[in-house]
Order: structure tokens, then C-alpha cells, then sequence
């Protein structure tokens, strides 16, 4: 199954390394990784999907809390939880497909950031799902360069979370 | 005050309590070692070659309680660390390994003996830093030692730049460190330790099995005191020997790939598997899907990513293994209300009946030297007083199989990387730390040749180590293997090429001994502890023995080779067994 782990970690040199070597190490997917800076300056957050059953996930949340400059671990997926991706997408418009991208851009909210005589570079942001399903409709038509941000995601603060009905991992994972 | 950066390390040294520390100088370290220069507290152990300096800390570790301390130059130095290192986080022991570095302007330049060493061993030590500012220096140090020893202890490589050591700073030594993000759970959960202390009252055929972190948090005496109130047999994995008297009438030793019959099988058949500071590795568990098919499992671990990493645990309990034994010994002690657990006569009656069916035992021969006779004689002359230090192979396991330790922190062995050349250093290491104790490396000819430059520094400081080598003339576990799974095709295990161990002794002054033949054994022994000095024993020993029992890898443990197949002919033509080594991970 997928998820998206979100890591709060120390704000000091060579963090990433040591989370990226331990996925490589333990043989765990990475599907995307974004990072970036928090509000508090000596952290920084680090947002990893990856894919695996409930024993791989439970090690994977484990181990990377192990790391001595990881904060906190969260597996996102556990609870409600808002996600979002950016990818800019330049692709070839022949005069006769033009008609065809703006329908596509306008069903999926997308926007057009740059063009040239040949090309539009064309903005999505949505879920993985959403960037995914626009992207295959692009397809076609010929996408020249593709850059995708990796994806981020927030927890839903709900009522439920508040009461601390949480699940049984997020509480082994946060208590550290 | 200001102190440079080498004056800074050298005092928060002994701050920390530092009294010896091993390794060997270079370039980027030169101010260091000037500060060392003349230094009357601080015993520095100039090795030959910077692997054995990481052995040692170990060792001196292991034996202590201590963390070990090594110090190295940048470069080849350092990475001549690195399977000591992985060596150290394998095995969970603490120790602090220090490297130069080049300059920080020259850094990431391909600088001259410039490696990233903190980049190479990311993923071999616990923690490690670059210092890369003198005022960070104390600090990192501090936090570095407080690392190494704490939760699940481990190496910690701290990384400093030549310019660091040079420049200058105060010096304020921290008396405590916090870091936000590390906080070790020593006391288990009361709730779960409740839950398991009930399932060991209930059970019927429990078993202990317990490892190095029942050592590493000193809870022997827990260990024995729950052990004897609740009549529960113990057994210890390689690193957990010395945890559990091996003299003990619950003891059954060691388990797995090479555990008795009536261990594995005592543990095959278990109800209740109570593991304590173990941590399920393929040698002890063999084919995992079937381990303990009838038992219940808790498991007691100071890391949680340990529980539950191999097997399924009902109880898990997260905890030093000393805090949670001691709990689990006032549980237990509040619910039989002072009495001891009776009623286990059928279980420890079906185990003594496995010890009788197959002992752990080998066959004695008028002629040939046989290993384990010579094991078995050194445990007769130090009766499980000495410290024993160990390498990897045949030999590695008889040690392991026939020498009874009976205190903790006194059997120095690689485990979980198996690294031949760590013995002789381990050695000299704990000898340095106890110059009066006797300390024996039992060790194979393969081995023994991976460090045995060591020999000089063994002489320089005057270790009075008696190491015996088991000399089969091969590697002999490679060529047990050869012989049981690739039909005797004994490709690159004959040992040949010497050297005569003898002459090497009495090349570096040290005292050298042979026995070539059984009776021999116990003159050369008594020869060799009688001198106060390094002494190399060459036993040459039967070089077709075999050790077993065997669990071929892969396999369940209650499914054991015991012997060589009948002979074809002369009686050492290769003997086959029908076994074959199966596809699953070795
Ligand atoms: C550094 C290293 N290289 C290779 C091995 C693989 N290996 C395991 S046991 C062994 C043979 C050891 O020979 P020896 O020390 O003579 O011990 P014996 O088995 O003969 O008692 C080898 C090569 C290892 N464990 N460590
Ligand atoms: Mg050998």
C-alpha cells in the first residue's frame, strides 16, 4: 500500500544522506521525496511516499525514527490528511491541437505559465491522482519536458485526532 | 582561558573519563598527538594497523563497561576503521572512534589523504559528526560519548579537521547534553511486563533466550535471579554468552546454527519463547517461518525497530534489559507471593533426556590433536576465569560449544559481521584494560593471519596474551561447507604458504609453542601459562574435523546434522552428505 511519511528532522548537514541511505540500505521504495524548510529554522520537513505492507511500513517509520537527528515521524496515510503536487509540464502545440490542450487545461484547472511559438508550458497542482490523470491526457499530444515537485502533505486537524483516537502506530512512532 | 582545538580533545578526553585510548598517528593529526606527547593520564596504544585499533576499543568496551576510544588520521586511516566499525554497530558496542581530516577549506577538493569518512561510515556507525567550527568541538565530543553508550549503544565516528585542531577556543566541557531528538525508553511498559510476567507463570515449557544486550545493560544478576524463581532454562546466543552461567543447571548454552541438540530442540518445542536482548538473527532462528511453531514469543529489546523486524511478537516490551528484567523479577515475585514457579519437572525432565540422547560432545584420538580437546583443556586450566577471545570459523563455534563462561563481559567475539582478524586484537585490547587478568585468544590459522602485524604492538606494551591457534591448515569452515554442500571441492580453503608460529614468535621475542600430538596439548598449556608474556601456541589439529551439530543454513533448527556421513575407503575421502545448502538466505 502507499504512503506519505512526513519527517521532522534536525536542519543540519547531511540529514537527507542519511534518510536516503537508509532507504537504499533496507532496500524501501521511494516514490518521491520533497524538502523543505519549516517555520522553526532548525528544522526542516521531509515528505517521502513509498509503498509496502504493514510490516515494511512499521519498519520503515522504526528506522528512520532511530536516526539520531530525526525529530518525528508521521505515516500521513494513518489519518486524514490533505496532499498536494506541482508538476510544470512543456509540450508541442500544433496549430490543430490547441483547441484540445486549453479543453484539457480548463477541465483540470491548470494554467498555461509560459509559451513560445511551439510550446506551452502549462502549470497542474492537485493529488498525485490528479497530476497523474492530466498528464496521461497530455500524453498524446506530446509532452517535450516533464518536472514533478514531489509531493507534499498536510494533516487534517479533525475533532477525532483531537480526542487521541489515534491508531496504535502513530503513538508507538510519536511517543519517541 | 583558550585552548587550541587538540588541547580541547585532548582534555574533554579526560573529562569523559578516558584512560586509554588506541591508534596510530598521520599528518592531519600531528597537533593532536603533540598534545599527547608526554601526557601522563591519558594511555595512548599505538597499533599496527588501524583496524586492530577498533578491535581493541571494542574489546576494551566489551570487557569494561566502558566505551572504548580510538583515534586515527584522515584518509587510509580512516577508512582502514570502517570494518571495525561495522563490526561495533553489528555487535551494539559503544565505542568513539576520532578521525582527521583535512583542513575544512580543503575539503571536498580530492585534497591529499583526504576520504568522506563521515559520508563511508553514514551507515556503519550509530551517529557521526564533522566538527567543522573549534567552539563546536567539547560539545560534539560530549554528545558523541553520550551517544555511544546510551539506549542501544553503538560506534560513534566524530570527524576533525586539521584547522579545527589548531585553532582556538574556550573551553567549557558540557556536564550534561540534550538532544531533542534522541530519547532512549529504559523502563518497559508496566502494563505489557505485567501481561508478561503472567505468561511465564502460566507456561509449560518456556524457554529463555537471551543475548549481548543482557550484557551491554548488565542484568546478569536479574537474568539469574528471574531464571531460578521461575525455573525457566536459558539459553544465550553467541554474543550473549557470559550473561547466564554456562556452568548452571538451567543453562543449555548456546542456540542455532550450531546449538546443541537439546537446545534447539528445547527451543523448537518451547511454549514460550522469552527473548532478552536477542534480536532473531538467521543463525539462531534458521528457516524463520519455522521457529517456535508452538510457543507464544515476547521479546525485550532496548531498540524498537528490533521488535518485530524478523518475527511476530505477542508482547512486545521496549526497555534496557536490566530495567525490564528487574520488573519482570517483582511481578513474577508479587504474583507467587514468595514462593518459586515448581512444576516444571516434565519440561526440564524432557530436556535432560534430549542432553542424554545426543550431548554436545566429540570423539577423542590417541594420535591426532583433536580442536575441541584442546578448547575443553583450556577450560580445565581457567575453569571460565579468563577473559576468551574469539575469531570466526570452526574453531569460533567449539570455543562457543565447549568452553563454559560463567561471568559476564569475559568472551570477546565478532557476531554479527563474523570478522576473522578481530580475535588477537580483542585481546590485547581487554589486556590492556586488565593487565593481571589471563586473557586467551582462541583462534584459527586463517584468522590469526588477518592481524597478526598486532604482534609488535603485543610486545611494545608488554600483553601477556596466550593466544591458541587452532591450526587445521585450513579455512576450516569454508572447507566444512565445501565438503557437506559442493562435494568436497575445497577451492581456495587450503591454507598453505606457513607461516611457521614458532619462528614468528621468536621473531618479535615472544614465547612460541607447538603440539602435534594429543599429549603435547597439556605440557604446552602449562608451559604457556606459566610465563608472563605473550606466548603463540601452534596446535596443529585434525584437519577434517567437523562441527556439529549443524543446522544447514536455511533450515529449522530442530532439523540438525550430527555427523560425518559413513566413510567411503580410507575414512577421509570427502564424506558426503545428502544434504543440500538450500536457497534461502544464507
Ligand atoms: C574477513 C573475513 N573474510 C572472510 C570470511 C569468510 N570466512 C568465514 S570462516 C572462514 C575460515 C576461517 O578460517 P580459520 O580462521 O582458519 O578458522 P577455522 O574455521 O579453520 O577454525 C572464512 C574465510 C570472514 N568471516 N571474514
Ligand atoms: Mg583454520
Amino acid at each position: 500500500m502507499e504512503h506519505i511519511i512526513s519527517l521532522l528532522v534536525e536542519n543540519k548537514f547531511g540529514v537527507l544522506s542519511r534518510v536516503a541511505g537508509l532507504f537504499s540500505a533496507r532496500g524501501y521504495n521511494v516514490d518521491s521525496l520533497s524538502v523543505g524548510p519549516t517555520v522553526d529554522p532548525s528544522m526542516s520537513l521531509i515528505t517521502i511516499s513509498t509503498r509496502g505492507d504493514d510490516q515494511v511500513l512499521e519498519q520503515i517509520t522504526k528506522q528512520l525514527n532511530k536516526l539520531i537527528d530525526v525529530i518525528k515521524v508521521v505515516d500521513l496515510t494513518e489519518k486524514e490528511y490533505v496532499e498536494r503536487e506541482t508538476a510544470l509540464i512543456k509540450i508541442h502545440t500544433r496549430a490543430e491541437d490547441r483547441a484540445e490542450v486549453f479543453r484539457i487545461i480548463e477541465i483540470f484547472r491548470a494554467r498555461i505559465v509560459d509559451s513560445t511559438p511551439t510550446t506551452y508550458t502549462v502549470e497542474i497542482t492537485g493529488d498525485a491522482k490528479k497530476v497523474e490523470a492530466f498528464i496521461n491526457q497530455l500524453r498524446p499530444l506530446g509532452i517535450k519536458e516533464l518536472v514533478r515537485s514531489g509531493r507534499i502533505a498536510i494533516a487534517r486537524d479533525d475533532a477525532k485526532a483531537a480526542a487521541g483516537d489515534q491508531k496504535r502506530r502513530q503513538t508507538v512512532v510519536e511517543a519517541k | 582561558m583558550k585552548l587550541t582545538g587538540a588541547e580541547i580533545f585532548v582534555e574533554s578526553l579526560k573529562r569523559e573519563g578516558v584512560k586509554t585510548v588506541f591508534g596510530l598517528p598521520g599528518g592531519v593529526v600531528l597537533k593532536i598527538f603533540d598534545v599527547l606527547y608526554g601526557d601522563k593520564d591519558l594511555d595512548f596504544v599505538l597499533v599496527r594497523h588501524e583496524q586492530a585499533a577498533i578491535h581493541m576499543a571494542e574489546a576494551y568496551a566489551r570487557a569494561t563497561g566502558k566505551v572504548g576510544v580510538a583515534l586515527v588520521t584522515s584518509g587510509p586511516g580512516a577508512t582502514n576503521t570502517v570494518t571495525g566499525l561495522v563490526n561495533a554497530n553489528m555487535d551494539s558496542c559503544p565505542i568513539v572512534v576520532f578521525t582527521g581530516q583535512v583542513s575544512t577549506n580543503l575539503l571536498g577538493n580530492d585534497a591529499f589523504q583526504e576520504a568522506d569518512i563521515v559520508g563511508i561510515s553514514r551507515s556503519c556507525t550509530k551517529h557521526n559528526f564533522l566538527v567543522k567550527d573549534v567552539t563546536d568541538l567539547a560539545t560534539t565530543v560530549k554528545e558523541a560519548f553520550y551517544l555511544a553508550a546510551s539506549g542501544r549503544p553503538g560506534p560513534v565516528l566524530v570527524d576533525i579537521p586539521k584547522d579545527v585542531s589548531m585553532a582556538s577556543a574556550e573551553f567549557h566541557y558540557p556536564d550534561k547534553v540534550y538532544i531533542r531528538s534522541y530519547n532512549p525508553t529504559y523502563d518497559g511498559n508496566k502494563w505489557q511486563i505485567k501481561q508478561a510476567a503472567e505468561a511465564m507463570l502460566r507456561a509449560e515449557r518456556p524457554i529463555l533466550y537471551v543475548g549481548g544486550g543482557v550484557i551491554n545493560a548488565n542484568g546478569s544478576d536479574e537474568l539469574l535471579a528471574l531464571a531460578e524463581l521461575l525455573n525457566i532454562p536459558v539459553t544465550m546466543t553467541l554474543m550473549g554468552l557470559g550473561a547466564f552461567p554456562g556452568t548452571h543447571p538451567l543453562s543449555l548454552g548456546m542456540l542455532g546454527m550450531h546449538g546443541s541438540h537439546a537446545t534447539n530442540m528445547a527451543v523448537h518445542h518451547c511454549d514460550l519463547l522469552i527473548a532478552v536482548g536477542s534480536r532473531f538473527d538467521d543463525r539462531v532462528t534458521g528457516k524463520i517461518s519455522e521457529f517456535v511453531p508452538h510457543a507464544k514469543i515476547i521479546h525485550v529489546d532496548i531498540d524498537p525497530a528490533s521488535i518485530r523486524k524478523n518475527i511476530h511478537v505477542d508482547i512486545p516490551i521496549v526497555g534496557d534489559s536490566k530495567s525490564v528484567l528487574h520488573d519482570l523479577l517483582e511481578q513474577a515475585r508479587a504474583l507467587l507471593g514468595g514462593k518459586r514457579r515448581e512444576g516444571r519437572t516434565p519440561w526440564l525432565a524432557q530436556i535432560a533426556q534430549w542432553q542424554s540422547e545426543r550431548p554436545l560432545t566429540y570423539k577423542a584420538d590417541p594420535k591426532v590433536i583433536k580442536p575441541q580437546f584442546v578448547i575443553d583443556m583450556i577450560y580445565r586450566r581457567t575453569r571460565g576465569e579468563a577473559i576468551i577471545s574469539s575469531d570466526v570459523g570452526q574453531h569460533q563455534m567449539w570455543t562457543a560449544q565447549f568452553y563454559k563462561f560463567i561471568h559476564p563481559r569475559t568472551w570477546l567475539n565478532s557476531g554479527g559481521l563474523g570478522t576473522m582478524g578481530y580475535g588477537f586484537p580483542a585481546a590485547l585490547g581487554a589486556q590492556r584494560a586488565f593487565p593481571d587478568k589471563p586473557v586467551v585468544c582462541i583462534t584459527g590459522d586463517g584468522s590469526f593471519q588477518m592481524n597478526l602485524q598486532e604482534l609488535a604492538t603485543a610486545m611494545a606494551y608488554d600483553l601477556p596474551v596466550k593466544v591458541a591457534i587452532i591450526n587445521n591448515g585450513y579455512h576450516g569452515m569454508v572447507r566444512q561447507w565445501q565438503q557437506m554442500f559442493y562435494q568436497g571441492r575445497y577451492s581456495a580453503s587450503r591454507l598453505e604458504g606457513g607461516p611457521d608460529y614458532v619462528k614468528l614468535a621468536e621473531a618479535y621475542g615472544a614465547v612460541g609453542l607447538r603440539a602435534t600430538e594429543p599429549h603435547e596439548v597439556e605440557e604446552v598449556l602449562e608451559e604457556a601459562f606459566a610465563v608472563r608474556k605473550l606466548v603463540l601456541m601452534d596446535f596443529q589439529v585434525d584437519p577434517f574435523e567437523n562441527c556439529y551439530p549443524m543446522v544447514p543454513s536455511g533450515g529449522a533448527i530442530n532439523q540438525m546434522i550430527y555427523e560425518d556421513p559413513p566413510a567411503a575407503g580410507d575414512g577421509r575421502s570427502q564424506p558426503q552428505h545428502e544434504t543440500k545448502e538450500s536457497n534461502l538466505p544464507a
